[in-house]
């Protein structure tokens, strides 16, 4: 199976290759971001309409960006101008050496307000600036505002701990004797997300390393005793906007994406704030989209007229608007954009600026092996959560599965776990 | 050209296509179950047997062909029975007890979703007459045994019509003289169903029950709409593993799995209800 798809792989880049060949003069922005028809449309259509030169955007499965430059380069025959991917995404590039140190348009981008610590992350720990922040999102939580007077009195709703969520949800289920707090833990849902980028961060300050530490396991036993209130439906749920505006859920944590219909559709009706903290810090997963130019690229200096337009704040403002993804840059919305949206933009923000903030980022250097890590999630939440076995001994067989999975991919350390030499190992 | 040379050209191409588009890849799915790293191992199998669903997923897997495959012969005998004392309007009943066969089996599960799933029809149903006082969970996974029981009904709609189809074909094939010399010898309407009707109906359950069997082991978008996460079943994993997880190695792992037991179920039954020679 895994050769046809390969050969299918083979043909149709070589198909793509000969088309590039055949081609025109247009700039090509290679993306594997905004990739559903109706995203791509809105950026064909809407978000580069103004600019100057004709783009052919072109969508990319992520895991087929890096063999689709590696080709490139090793053929010789460069098509790609401009690649658009997310910070985890952009790093295999790096290590082939594909991309061309971008520090003009990096000052740019700085004196457009895109924050430093955005900046940073597209060096690479390089002195040179390797992609610039696109746009970005991240996950907040979504309430219904009926469940706002069960908030216990002294708990800021925008300065949230995960005892005083688990208060909250369980003094709603008590008033309406219905469980009201919702986590998307279907098949197609981001669950996984939120205990890598959220609650082991925030409990532990680490993800891989501190795996099976006492706070790890301190985690599980107070995420578990929170789960009684949650509605039992969440291991259906793929998207939290659904049962946000039916209503089955109150309380709910997603990607912005995930629940922004809810919030455009009944603005009055809800409102967003960043997800809790926990011992060790507000941890969150800004999930961030940069741009690169190409080593060879046909047109260096379209692509650079490139990046320089979708960095406008003018531009990121249409970006938000029609994509739903979110500014990097200082963009001042405007007054008659959706009510939504800017619900959105809030949480983000007031997440970014949280004083205890913690930055998670995205999995990194995991390849193909994406997908088993995530497992290693789920699976130790099925097992303390849903079938209610101790944390101590799950914590203990999965943390074998999670070190033989970083071992096989080498794969260093990432944000927040501390810098390592090799592989990132559980401790 | 030669007489004898024809039939076989004429049956060459479907089998060149059966041999590039199933043999190969079938080859190819059990080279890669039993490789690991490029070296030939078992490892797939055992981190497919390791992993937390592996249990759940065969004990449901079964579970259901268990449950189903038989319900759905025994209403099928009945439904062809009864079919044929119907006078007239034989055809439009036929026809409209078939109409799931033309349904896709994820279209089938949204629809038994829409029907039990928390604000669905029948808890709507159930709260105006006043049986419930608020929605009810009928697929949670607090609540398995109403879980198994909505896939065992979406399953009985969907699929009971095939088993009809095949019976009821069988069944216009006995000749009427074979019930007419029971009824002379005063056998009753039970004795005639039970030692005419079925035995000659052999070779067309037989049929049925293989194909069946075969398709509830692959059982696979009714359950993952209806189920989810919460119920796991064989097919749905080895998607899982080669979708989600991205580890080719045990999704061929479990669709070897899938095959063994398919194919299995297939002997048994052609054993089990083989036609002895004498009666040929």
């Amino acid at each position: 199976m895994r050769k046809l798809s390969a050969l299918g792989s083979a043909l149709l880049l070589a198909g793509l290759l000969s088309a590039g060949a055949a081609g025109t003069e247009n700039l090509v922005l290679l993306s594997t971001q905004l990739r559903p028809i109706e995203e791509a449309q809105k950026m064909r259509n809407v978000i580069l309409e103004d600019f100057r030169g004709n783009v052919d955007y072109v969508t990319e499965q992520p895991a087929q960006l890096s063999v689709r430059i590696k080709a490139e380069q090793q053929g010789g025959t460069h098509t790609i101008d401009v690649v658009g991917a997310l910070h985890g995404e952009l790093q295999p590039l790096v290590s082939l050496d594909a991309l061309v140190p971008l520090d003009d348009l990096g000052r740019i981008a700085t004196a457009r307000g895109v924050p430093d610590t955005l900046m940073t992350l597209g060096k690479f720990g390089t002195a040179h600036q390797l992609y610039i922040p696109w746009m970005q999102a991240t996950y907040i939580m979504v309430a219904n505002k009926e469940a706002l007077p069960y908030l216990s009195g002294g708990a800021d709703i925008n300065a949230l701990t995960y005892e005083q969520l688990a208060l909250w949800a369980s003094a709603v289920q008590e008033k309406t004797g219905k469980r009201l707090l919702g986590f998307p833990a279907g098949p197609q849902g981001l669950m996984h997300r939120f205990f890598e980028g959220f609650l082991y961060p925030s409990y532990t300050g680490g993800v891989v390393v501190p795996f099976r530490s006492e706070a790890a396991e301190t985690m599980w036993t107070q995420f578990a005793s929170l789960w009684k209130a949650v509605n039992p439906n969440s291991t259906s749920y793929n998207f939290m906007q659904e049962p946000l505006l039916s209503g089955d859920v109150w309380i709910a944590f997603d990607h912005i994406a995930r629940v922004l219909d809810a919030l455009r559709q009944k603005p009055d009706q809800f409102v967003a704030f960043p997800a809790p903290a926990g011992p060790k810090g507000r941890g969150y997963m800004p999930v961030l989209a940069g741009l690169a130019v190409v080593k060879g690229a046909p047109d260096p200096n379209g692509a650079t007229a490139l990046i320089d337009y979708l960095t406008r704040p003018e531009t990121q403002i249409a970006t938000a608007r029609s994509v739903g993804f979110f500014p990097v840059v200082k963009a001042d919305l405007p007054a008659d954009l959706d009510l939504g949206i800017k619900l959105g933009a809030g949480a983000i923000e007031k997440t970014q600026t949280a004083k205890d903030a913690l930055t998670a980022l995205l999995p990194i250097g995991l390849g193909q092996h994406g997908g088993e890590f995530d497992k290693v999630f789920t699976d130790t939440f099925q097992l303390i959560v849903l079938r209610g076995q101790k944390p101590r001994a799950v914590l203990e067989r999965q943390a074998e599965t999670l070190r033989r999975l970083m071992t096989e991919t080498g794969a260093p350390c990432w944000l927040p776990d501390p810098p390592s030499t090799g592989p990132c190992q559980v401790q | 050209m030669n007489a004898r040379v024809i039939p076989y050209l004429l049956i060459a191409p479907s089998l060149a296509f059966l041999a590039i588009l199933f043999f190969v890849p079938l080859v190819q799915t059990v080279a890669l179950a039993f490789q690991a790293d490029g070296i030939w191992s078992t490892g797939n199998f055992t981190r497919m047997t390791g992993d937390l669903n592996f249990t759940d997923a065969v004990v449901n897997t079964f579970e259901l062909v268990i449950i189903v495959v038989p319900l759905q012969l025994l209403l099928a005998l009945a439904m062809a029975m009864m079919l044929q004392h119907l006078r007239g309007g034989r055809d439009i009943v036929l026809w409209i007890w078939s109409i799931p066969l033309g349904i896709s089996d994820l279209a089938a599960g949204l629809v038994w979703l829409a029907i039990l799933t928390d604000k669905g029809y029948l808890n709507t149903i159930l709260v105006r007459l006043g049986v419930l006082s608020g929605p009810q969970s009928w697929l949670s996974y607090e609540t398995p045994a109403t879980l198994l029981a909505a896939i065992v009904v979406a399953e009985l709609w969907r699929a009971t019509a095939i088993v009809l189809v095949i019976v009821v074909a069988g069944v216009q094939l006995i000749p009427k003289e074979y019930g007419e010399a029971a009824d002379v010898f005063g056998a009753t309407p039970w004795q005639r169903f039970t030692r005419v009707t079925l035995p000659l109906l052999k070779p067309s359950i037989q049929t049925a029950l293989i194909l069946r069997t075969v398709l509830a082991l692959e059982m696979f978008a009714i359950v993952l709409s209806i189920g989810g996460r919460n119920f796991p079943v064989l097919v749905s994993e080895a998607f899982n593993w080669q979708y989600t997880q991205q580890n080719f190695g045990v999704a061929a792992a479990y669709a070897v799995i899938v095959m063994g037991v398919s194919l299995a179920a297939t002997l048994i039954y052609l054993w089990a209800l083989r036609t002895p020679a004498a009666q040929r």
